[in-house]
């Protein structure tokens, strides 16, 4: 490879070499910018995101009117990378016969990666459009059962996005 | 004397002070709020706009904050000149507003009255060059006495390059002298009255870039900022410093930020003078009013160049160290040199 043009004075020319002119021009591009009003900005607390279908939030579990559609297969807290399901199980009278005694997900370890939704055969776990998720303290982030159910109509969003992309 | 008008004398350089003093630091709040804004109006954003009606309020929200933080002295630290360091920063950037004339004088029941401290003093423009070279120790005891190598090397970048830059910005600075002949700051602002023609910037075009350029490197504000270059010093010079105490560094820099520009409009851009001849709008000489309207101007021509500053800083990167010294040792200073020596040709062929 053959490089003519090696040190800067011989890159540039007189005017760049001069510096100022380029000065200017900088101070030209910004001052562009400054002349235009913000378009993405959004006054968080009083206008909201309002996430679609497919996003991740937090994971919740579905509540029905017979009751919450786990049956406490334990399949969730299997697959979690980052251990953060935990599922016993117990007997019940009713047509599903199991169900989940005690299901807690420790949010301070979920890291919203879907996969106790994707394995789910019941369709009991899914992602909600939960996103301003605060603790003050440590237990406080450990949810449980009755912390996690979400009626369903509630979940239509996502069960619909489930449905046709799952 | 008398000991009324002793009294008298004292009364006002106390109302004098009070107000200059409590006028900078209004200024450097305005400035805050002003560079934070510019920087997200250039960055496509909003800016602060939760504290009061755009946000005005935000630096005084700021100062709160700082008040509220803990103060740490590191246990390694020379505790007395880390304690010392801002306050040698601080007073140093106030102190030059005792010369800094924001007005003509004016006539009050017999008397006559500057507008500032004491701005008719013949030595002003030296004492402005003496005291702002002052704060420089400041940055450099800051770095020194937090013992702490990132600091170290922010201090000794301050010191250097207020060395570099001081001689060129003194140099550019005695073209305006030989024009106006005379280094009392109020003389050099009645040289450029009258008209928007007389200003110095259009007689001194290259003194005046030369000195806007030093201007920079002494307030340490980007594209020269290296005693607190983040990316490679952490903090540089206040790295190790918290609370109110790195609060007085971060006032410190906005005064100084004004008086550069104060000193940019006295010097190049007439001053407190209107650009136009005073009797066109029917003020007399030495009334209340013409001090007010020059006030006006003169406050107006300052916030022209503070603007200037947050732009340049929110538009060029960053020298790198070695590029700054040659730049000020082998560009800046012949350049400085060579227009003094044609100023000075030609106001000897002149005369």
């Amino acid at each position: 490879m053959n490089i003519t043009k090696n040190t800067e004075a011989e890159r540039l020319n007189f005017w760049e070499r001069l510096y100022l002119p380029e000065i200017v021009r900088g101070l030209g591009v910004t001052f562009k910018q400054m002349v235009k009003f913000p378009k993405f900005t959004r006054q968080y607390p009083e206008e909201r995101f309002e996430p679609k279908g497919s996003y991740r939030g937090r994971p919740v579990l579905v509540l029905e009117e017979s009751g919450e559609r786990c049956v406490a297969c334990g399949l969730c807290s299997r697959v979690c990378p980052s251990l953060a399901i935990e599922v016993q199980a117990a007997d019940t009278s009713k047509d599903k016969e199991r169900y989940p005694a005690i299901f807690e997900i420790n949010m301070l370890r979920c890291i919203y990666c879907s996969y106790c939704e994707d394995v789910c055969p019941e369709e009991a776990i899914v992602m909600s459009k939960d996103y301003d998720i605060v603790f003050t303290n440590q237990q406080q982030a450990i949810l449980s059962k009755e912390q996690l159910l979400v009626p369903v109509e509630k979940l239509q969003d996502r069960l619909e996005f489930l449905r046709q992309y799952k | 004397m008398e000991t009324q008008t002793i009294l008298a004398i004292l009364l006002e350089a106390v109302i004098k002070v009070t107000v200059v003093v409590s006028m900078v630091l209004t200024l450097a709040a305005a400035e805050v709020w002003l560079e934070r804004k510019v920087s997200a109006w250039i960055q496509n954003r909003v800016g602060p706009n939760r504290v009061g009606p755009f946000g005005l309020l935000q630096p005084f929200a700021d100062v709160v904050k700082l008040f509220m933080k803990e103060d740490i002295i590191p246990s390694a630290a020379s505790k007395n000149f880390h304690r010392l360091a801002p306050f040698i920063s601080l007073v140093a950037a106030i102190a030059v507003y005792a010369v800094i004339p924001f007005a003509d004088s004016f006539e009050l029941n017999g008397r006559t009255i500057h507008m500032g401290v004491a701005p008719n003093i013949n030595i002003g423009l030296l004492y402005i060059l003496a005291v702002t070279s002052i704060g420089v120790y400041g940055i450099t005891l800051a770095g020194w006495s937090s013992n702490n190598k990132y600091s170290l090397l922010g201090g000794l970048r301050a010191a250097a390059q207020m060395i570099s830059y001081e001689l060129a910005m003194g140099l550019s600075l005695i073209g305006v002298v030989l024009i106006a002949g005379s280094v009392n700051i109020n003389d050099i602002v009645r040289g450029q009255a009258g008209s928007i023609l007389y200003w110095n910037v259009w007689i001194q075009p290259i003194g005046f870039l030369i000195f806007l350029t030093s201007a920079f490197a002494e307030t340490n504000r980007a594209p020269f900022d290296l005693p607190e270059a983040e990316p490679e010093l952490v903090g540089g010079f206040n790295t190790e410093y918290t609370g109110m105490k790195f609060g007085m560094f971060f006032l410190a820099e906005y005064a100084n930020m004004a008086t550069a520009s104060a000193f940019m409009s006295l010097m190049y851009f007439g001053g407190w003078s209107l650009p136009f001849s005073h009797e066109l709008i029917g003020l007399e000489q030495g009334s209340i009013t013409l001090a007010l309207a020059q006030f006006g101007m003169f406050t107006l021509k300052l916030f022209a160049f503070l603007f200037f500053f947050v732009w340049v800083r929110w538009s060029i990167p960053r020298f790198r160290y070695d590029q700054l010294m040659s730049f000020g040792w082998k560009i800046l200073l012949p350049t400085a040199i060579i227009n003094v020596f044609v100023t000075a040709l030609f106001i000897v062929l002149s005369l």
